[in-house]
């Protein structure tokens, strides 16, 4: 049978080749045949996945709540030393330059990332803003997302920390980090469908003997992780399962 | 003629009385009662310790409030070491401002595997305290409670001003019915 792996929509496009090249080289490790699908933004890939045409994902911490969850799939690896975190921005040129100077009110450009939003929810609570607080326009990806920051078109961005960095140093100088988090303990997990539970173990082995290969060091930083991958164990994902449940506004 | 039970192994370590050596600045002295019928003496100051920005505050109990686990932020924000926190009572936090009931709130929440959210003041080891704003997941494993999450992030201060208000009414409240039953 035909697996179904879906690239995660916060994979730099810088990156995606990578990623098909990782595809094949599981096929010849799984010894089955899998396609890759690049997913245009979180929408589609929570469509793909509730219509049961996703069997391998590397879902960001949000989206494991709802798939170990509901429909129950099965953690496989996630990246050694690597959490994901967010960071809220304004313009470098702007008049809030601290936490305290954000207005009742926001205006807030943000990519379609479910697991970024809600972190960046977060961090804002401490001035006041709740969830009616902010009026959330969704753009397609962190470069317009940025272009609307620098434009003055809304007050705010939110950034996955990886993609804040990976903006050029020019649009980097134009925004001012306000608020980062420093969780630490979430991060993306490769997950596997219900149906596909005997690909576990070979996935993983599969792996491992990457994570450990010096020559694939280059491969390993373009998959965002750079120490290789651990095996992702049921309690620790459960447990960053709830922490990101609890952070629900 | 009597039945012997075996006496049941203490739940967890039991909770000492707070020392003046241990904390900064001149404490005031409160006699806290547990729900458990046990009771020490705490030493309150009014030093707050602000909410590290960005950071999250995490413990797990069992299902009856003995911390199993905690990060790195609690440590620090408790001022008690990884040690003397894991075995413990998680009211080994709890500040005499805090009235019972709103804990009595989260034990009824989280007790029907629901989630509890909340204002918290806490006490520090040194006699001073910091606010959270916490919610307590239970912690569901096929099927069953095994114990408990908490999740704290940073409270607006808005938020803060606005639950000490509501939380002296309701401590008064709570005086008040303690002095008509004798
Ligand atoms: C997961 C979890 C986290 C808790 N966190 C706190 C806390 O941070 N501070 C606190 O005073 N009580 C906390 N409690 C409640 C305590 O267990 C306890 O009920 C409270 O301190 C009042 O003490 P008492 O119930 O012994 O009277 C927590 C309970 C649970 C289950």
């Amino acid at each position: 049978m035909r697996y179904r792996f879906a690239i995660s929509p916060d994979v730099h496009a810088r990156d995606l080749p990578t990623w098909f090249v990782l595809n094949t080289r599981l096929q010849r490790a799984l010894g089955r045949p899998g396609r890759a699908t690049v997913h245009d933004d979180f929408g589609a890939l929570h469509r793909a996945c509730a219509a049961g045409e996703v069997d391998l994902v590397y879902a960001n911490a949000a989206d494991t709540v709802e798939l170990v969850r509901e429909h129950g799939f099965l953690p496989v690896v996630r990246p050694r030393e690597v959490a994901d975190e967010a960071v809220v921005v304004v313009s470098a040129t702007g008049p809030v330059t601290e936490l305290d100077d954000v207005p009742d009110r926001l205006t807030v450009a943000a990519t379609d990332a479910p697991d970024v939003e809600r972190i960046c929810r977060i961090l804002l609570e401490p001035a006041d803003l709740d969830a009616g607080a902010i009026d959330l326009t969704v753009l397609r990806n962190y470069v317009l997302v940025a272009k609307a920051v620098i434009t003055g078109q809304v007050e705010a961005g939110f950034f996955l920390r990886r993609a804040h960095d990976n903006l050029s140093a020019t649009t980097r100088g134009m925004l001012r980090p306000l608020i980062s988090s420093r969780i630490h303990v979430v991060s993306h997990c490769l997950l596997l469908a219900p149906g596909l539970a005997e690909l576990r173990e070979p996935l993983r082995d599969f792996l491992h003997t990457l994570s450990r290969d010096p020559a694939e060091q280059s491969t390993l930083a373009e998959l965002g992780a750079p120490h290789g991958w651990q095996p992702a164990n049921e309690d620790d994902v459960e447990f960053m399962v709830d922490l990101m449940d609890a952070l629900k506004q | 003629m009597t039945t012997s039970i075996p006496a049941a192994a203490p739940p967890h370590r039991p909770l000492r009385d707070m020392t003046t050596e241990e904390i900064v600045g001149t404490g005031r002295p409160h006699r806290l009662t547990y729900h458990d019928g046990t009771s020490r003496t705490v030493l309150v100051t009014d030093l707050e310790t602000s909410f590290p920005t960005g950071e999250l505050i995490v413990s797990q109990t069992d299902t009856d409030g003995v911390i199993t686990m905690c990060n790195e932020a609690f440590v620090l924000m408790s001022g008690w070491s990884r040690a003397e926190l894991l075995g413990s009572p998680h009211a080994i936090l709890r500040h005499p401002d805090m009235p019972r009931a709103a804990f009595a709130d989260l034990w009824a929440t989280v007790g029907s595997g629901r989630r509890w959210s909340g204002y918290v003041k806490n006490l520090r080891r040194d006699g001073g305290f910091y606010w959270v704003y916490a919610t307590v997941i239970p912690k569901i494993r096929a099927g069953v409670i095994l114990g408990h999450t908490s999740v704290r992030r940073q409270p607006s201060r808005r938020r803060v001003e606005a639950a000490e208000a509501l939380y002296a009414t309701m401590r008064s409240e709570e005086n008040d019915a303690s002095r008509v039953q004798p």
